[in-house]
């Protein structure tokens, strides 16, 4: 086995021929949490929209009501991330520490290509492994980028994207609704029936609707723009539970007659 | 899903060994259906969305038939067996009545419907049943079944997609299930069943993908059968 100071970066394969000789035998292996999910975003006059439901679910069971789709990559470029929940927060946490250090060292905003490079080329390396879809947006010094990112490593330019289970849905909303140069709140509105379409629609999407809208000075989270579904009904009588019968009870107090004296050495704060 | 394609070579492929299912007669439109028994009544219950994959082709389907008014029956799982299997119950249960000169009891027709599923043993109607309805002293009862006739007479079932989130809230606040003696026990009313049976779909709801739109409760007491629906949540 390969030892953690040997390897010089990215992620450990040492049980993959174990876990594939295992999964020959008929064992299965652990599912993990996808986002069956719709995310959208959409270029206005002004900058970017970009817009996701908040429903996590694994099989058909819902795992998360009110999960955050919408990642931060830099304060003026922000990811929505659909496919395999660990793989798209990993994702875009890692492209995020590299871009946070990258200004750090150059003194200037980071830019949407760079990030959409950066992406493209982690998720080619993987060869659809790592399964993240995402809709990355942003505003730089060339103005609003929209960009879609495949699970493959391809990418996409248009003005209105959508990700996801639910993205047949959402996009038949912008086939029928989108225009050039919209204003902020047409952008808000298009996307926000866009991810309703998506949430009402697709059962892999479902709760609030999430926005983002990201412009040359500013970006502004919109968490639960529109909070739908709550539990619309509850039992007003209270529940009553079975009790069993404590038929013998015995306490045993704790013994106070130990004492441990710890002796301590005074630590050494200089370098000699 | 149980699976019965039959297989077939494909070709090309090496040493003829690979096989590939080439049709599967099967597919699950979810639902849920539940039923809860008390001394003088029975309600049944069955949420309304119809699924497949992750599409809802229809928010409002029927999966309940009404037998007569003593007795009905409740199904989960894929609809065109469902309906297929509602027409087959329908028509042997109108041959008893012309056979016989009676309606059909609870126990003649959760005692029928095990053997028609049981006929087709291998080759199942892919459905998940409950029959609930009144005896004859009037006292409410259901039985839930397997696929293929198995069924088991109690005061609590429920079938289908939203069993596994349902079915151990009823085992513990109407069979009191966690309690050795049965002390305590409640003798729930119609009201407080229907209350519990909306509040264990709306929570079914929450966690489950495939129920939800809503809910059609019948009640059935000796003054007939009753429905009352009861919206749930359509995401």
């Amino acid at each position: 086995m390969e030892s953690m100071s040997e390897r010089s970066g990215g992620f450990s394969f040492d049980n993959v021929a174990r876990n594939h000789v295992l999964e020959e035998k008929g064992m299965k292996m652990p599912k993990a949490a996808k986002t069956g999910t719709t995310i959208v975003g959409v270029v206005y006059k002004d900058g970017v929209v970009l817009g996701a439901d908040t429903r996590a679910t694994s099989e058909t069971t819902v795992f998360e009501k009110y999960c955050e789709k919408i990642h931060y990559i830099a304060p003026n470029i922000y990811c929505c991330g659909a496919g395999t929940a660990a793989d798209t927060e990993h994702t875009t946490a890692m492209i995020a520490s590299k871009l946070e250090l990258h200004r750090l060292d150059t003194g200037r905003q980071s830019r949407v290509t760079t990030c959409l490079t950066m992406l493209k080329r982690h998720l080619f390396q993987y060869q659809g492994h790592v399964s993240a879809a995402l809709v990355l947006g942003g505003v730089d010094l060339h103005g609003p980028h929209l960009y879609t990112v495949y699970p493959h490593g391809s990418t996409d330019a248009l003005p209105f994207v959508t990700m996801g289970s639910g993205s047949l849905a959402a996009m038949a909303v912008f086939e029928s609704k989108y225009k050039d140069d919209m204003t902020l709140e047409e952008g808000k509105q298009i996307v926000y029936e866009a991810i309703s379409a998506g949430i009402y629609n697709d059962m892999g999407s479902g709760g609030n609707v999430n926005l983002c809208v990201i412009t040359k000075d500013k970006t502004e989270m919109l968490k639960g723009y529109a909070k739908e579904n709550m539990r619309p009904w509850r039992k007003s009588t209270p529940y009553t539970f079975p009790k069993t019968e404590v038929l013998t009870s015995k306490i045993d107090k704790p013994r106070t007659d130990i004492s441990v004296v710890v002796e301590s050495e005074k630590m050494e704060v200089s370098a000699s | 899903m149980m699976d019965f394609g039959t297989p077939v070579l494909e070709p090309g492929s090496a040493n003829g060994t690979k096989q590939v299912p080439q049709f599967n007669p099967y597919q699950d439109n979810g639902g849920t259906v539940a039923s809860i028994a008390g001394d003088d009544y029975v309600i049944v219950a069955a949420d309304t969305r119809f699924t497949l994959g992750y599409s809802i082709p229809t928010r409002k389907i029927s999966r309940v038939l009404k037998i007569n008014d003593k007795v009905m029956l409740g199904t989960a799982g894929m609809q065109a067996d469902t309906c297929a299997l509602h027409k087959v119950i329908s028509t042997r249960m109108r041959m008893y009545e012309h056979d016989n000169n009676k309606r059909m009891t609870f126990n003649a027709v959760s005692q029928m419907l095990s053997t028609v599923l049981y006929y087709k043993r291998f080759f199942p109607y892919y459905t998940f049943n409950i029959v609930a309805g009144l005896d004859d002293k009037g006292e409410g009862w259901v039985c839930g079944y397997d696929a293929i006739g198995s069924f088991e007479q109690r005061k609590i079932v429920c079938n289908g997609a939203g069993t596994k989130l349902m079915q151990p809230v009823f085992d513990n606040q109407v069979d009191w299930a966690q309690s050795w003696d049965g002390a305590g026990k409640p003798n729930l009313s119609l009201e407080q069943a229907t209350d519990l049976m909306k509040d264990a779909f709306t929570s079914a709801a929450e966690r489950e993908i495939t129920v939800g739109d809503t809910l059609q409760i019948y009640k059935i007491t000796k003054d007939g059968i009753q429905l009352e629906e009861f919206e749930l949540k359509k995401d």
